[in-house]
């Protein structure tokens, strides 16, 4: 295996953006459809809850169809799963393996590793959101208001989900990643008003709907439910996001 | 920070690096030319990583300055000109071998075939294997195909042959000559004597965070060296009368019976060793097992850096 004279000569340069980011964003797919943990958070289980919660009267409603409630909601919590906890243990796992610091010496720029992360999750939210909506309809759900509200409802929320999974990922190593990411996951889905609304809980309802899932959740169902405008909670995923992505911008470590 | 020689692919200037106070880099120095291999040689912990990863952008120094290829080592405009081999890790644990090469050669304007580059490597085998069930070396042989793809012009390489077989260090020196011959500047460390001996045009042995000696291969092994010359034959030979035949400066003992060791300042000429086998000739001793020995790197290495194992 002798090389030939000349074949390894410089020949440095960095290839076209767009091909960069073409190559990242199929890369970081591929990644989260192989990961057998990740399809299951952000696939399988909301499409088994959502299915459960409709078919099986175990949580009360408290009006409308059982389908409409839950829809919005499990809406919510796929998307939580995939731009934050998917996120956020990919990329501590990332950095514990050195990826993002090899990377790094590549003329990747760390923009473009991050609008692909972004291009993938956008990716699997399509696939989700198509898969829980045409659950959603086969279970009797009949969805209002708009699409667009519904857009930059989910928009805003990927972009909260996306700050606090890369902050999270991006500050704590690998394994203590995994914990607090799969507990936040449980918690949020407890108190952010995917499975019975916030106001079951309350004095709390103030402060605990103003979480980002509980302010997904609950302005997917003012549009989905009463064709409505949920502008505070808009406002509210977008405070998550500004502050959310600026803290990780100043706190995220490579390695 | 003045510039450096136009010839000079890396400039390392009173470099300093503490962690805790304690300096793992210690006011190091040295340059690189275009096109050379330089080896950065010495124990574990000297401050070899430490000091490539400043030069790659992965650290500040505390003190001191770094010139690639004419630039600071964070400069954004280096990423595609330099190649970088960590020590350890550096890819998606999820990514198969192939798919990890193609994405980082997908980087690069112009890169070499991440295919024939696996096959050279001899990683076709394993090319559709998830890196994570790589084995050691094969994840240290794909890591140096990740430092090359994108055709650099300054490539670093930290410990390289690291846990390889025989096989896969050949192929890894085959490569390393191969980018020399093709005016690739190359940074490699190395704890390996041999390596750098057959690789390097100049090393730089570290210890402690400082440069304990530095120059061609050649010269670090004559400096100050003492030629030696064995030879076996009848016991108790005469042995002043030898060293009378000798040039001054010369010492002959017997040491066990029937065994002697000439020793000369510098090196063994061809005339010392005519002067001791003629001598032979006309003592009508034999000598067997005529042996000329020079000090090896790794001789120079131990002297510089002590014998004593470090943590």
């Amino acid at each position: 295996m002798t090389w030939t004279p000349g074949e390894l000569a410089p020949a440095p340069g960095a290839a076209p953006m767009s091909r960069m980011l073409a190559a990242q964003a199929a890369a970081e797919l591929k990644l989260v459809l192989r990961n057998g943990e990740q399809v299951l958070l952000s696939l399988v289980i909301p499409l088994g809850l959502l299915v459960v919660l409709v078919t099986v009267p175990f949580i009360p409603v408290d009006e409308g169809s059982r389908a409409d409630f839950f829809v919005p909601g499990v809406l919510a919590l796929a998307v939580m799963s995939t731009a934050f906890t998917g996120q956020a243990i990919g990329v501590g796992f990332e950095r514990q393996y050195g990826v993002l610091k090899r990377l790094g010496a590549t003329p990747l720029p760390r923009s473009v590793l991050l609008l692909g992360k972004t291009l993938a999750v956008l990716a699997v939210e399509l696939l989700q959101v198509t898969l829980l909506c045409l659950t959603g309809l086969a279970l009797g759900w009949e969805p209002r208001g708009s699409v667009l509200a519904v857009i930059a409802l989910v928009v805003l929320g990927t972009a909260a989900f996306s700050g606090l999974g890369l902050l999270l990922g991006g500050t704590l190593s690998g394994l203590t990643t995994l914990a607090a990411a799969n507990l936040l996951w449980f918690v949020l889905l407890v108190l952010g008003g995917v499975l019975f609304p916030v106001s079951r809980f309350g004095a709390a309802e103030p402060v605990l709907s103003l979480l980002p899932t509980a302010a997904l959740s609950h302005g997917l169902r003012e549009v989905l439910v009463d064709a409505a405008l949920p502008l505070r909670d808009l406002a509210a995923l977008a405070v998550w996001a500004v502050l959310s992505l600026a803290a990780a911008s100043r706190l995220f470590r490579w390695e | 920070m003045t510039a450096a020689a136009p010839d000079v692919a890396l400039e390392v200037r009173g470099l300093v690096k503490a962690y805790d106070g304690r300096a793992v880099v210690d006011a190091l120095s040295f340059s690189v030319r275009h096109g050379t291999v330089l080896a950065l040689l010495g124990p574990n912990g000297a401050g070899k990583t430490t000091t490539v990863e400043i030069c790659q952008g992965f650290r500040s120094p505390d003190a001191g300055s770094v010139s690639v290829l004419g630039r600071a080592p964070r400069d954004p405009e280096l990423r595609p000109r330099v190649g970088v081999m960590p020590q350890t890790g550096g890819a998606y644990p999820g990514l198969r071998c192939a798919e990890m090469l193609r994405l980082v050669a997908s980087y690069a304007a112009s890169p070499l075939d991440p295919d024939d580059l696996l096959d050279r490597l001899g990683l076709t085998p394993v090319a559709r294997t998830p890196y994570r069930r790589l084995s050691g070396g094969q994840q240290q042989r794909l890591s140096l195909a990740l430092a090359v793809v994108g055709r650099p012009e300054l490539v670093f390489l930290d410990e390289p042959t690291a846990g390889l077989d025989p096989q896969a260090r050949h192929a890894t020196w085959e490569l390393v000559e191969a980018l020399r011959r093709d005016g690739v500047t190359v940074v490699l460390t190395t704890h390996l004597l041999d390596e750098a001996e057959r690789l390097a045009d100049d090393v730089v042995v570290v210890d402690h965070g400082r440069v304990v000696a530095a120059g061609t291969v050649a010269e670090l092994t004559s400096s100050g060296a003492v030629g030696q010359l064995r030879f076996r034959s009848r016991p108790e030979l005469d042995l002043d009368q030898l060293l009378a035949a000798l040039p001054v400066g010369c010492t002959a003992k017997e040491s066990p019976s029937g065994q002697y060791l000439v020793e000369a300042p510098g090196d063994v000429d061809p005339q010392l060793l005519a002067a001791v086998t003629a001598w032979c000739a006309t003592n009508d001793a034999m000598a067997a097992d005529l042996r000329v020995e020079q000090r090896s790197l790794e001789d120079v290495f131990l002297e510089l850096t002590g014998r004593g194992l470090r943590t």
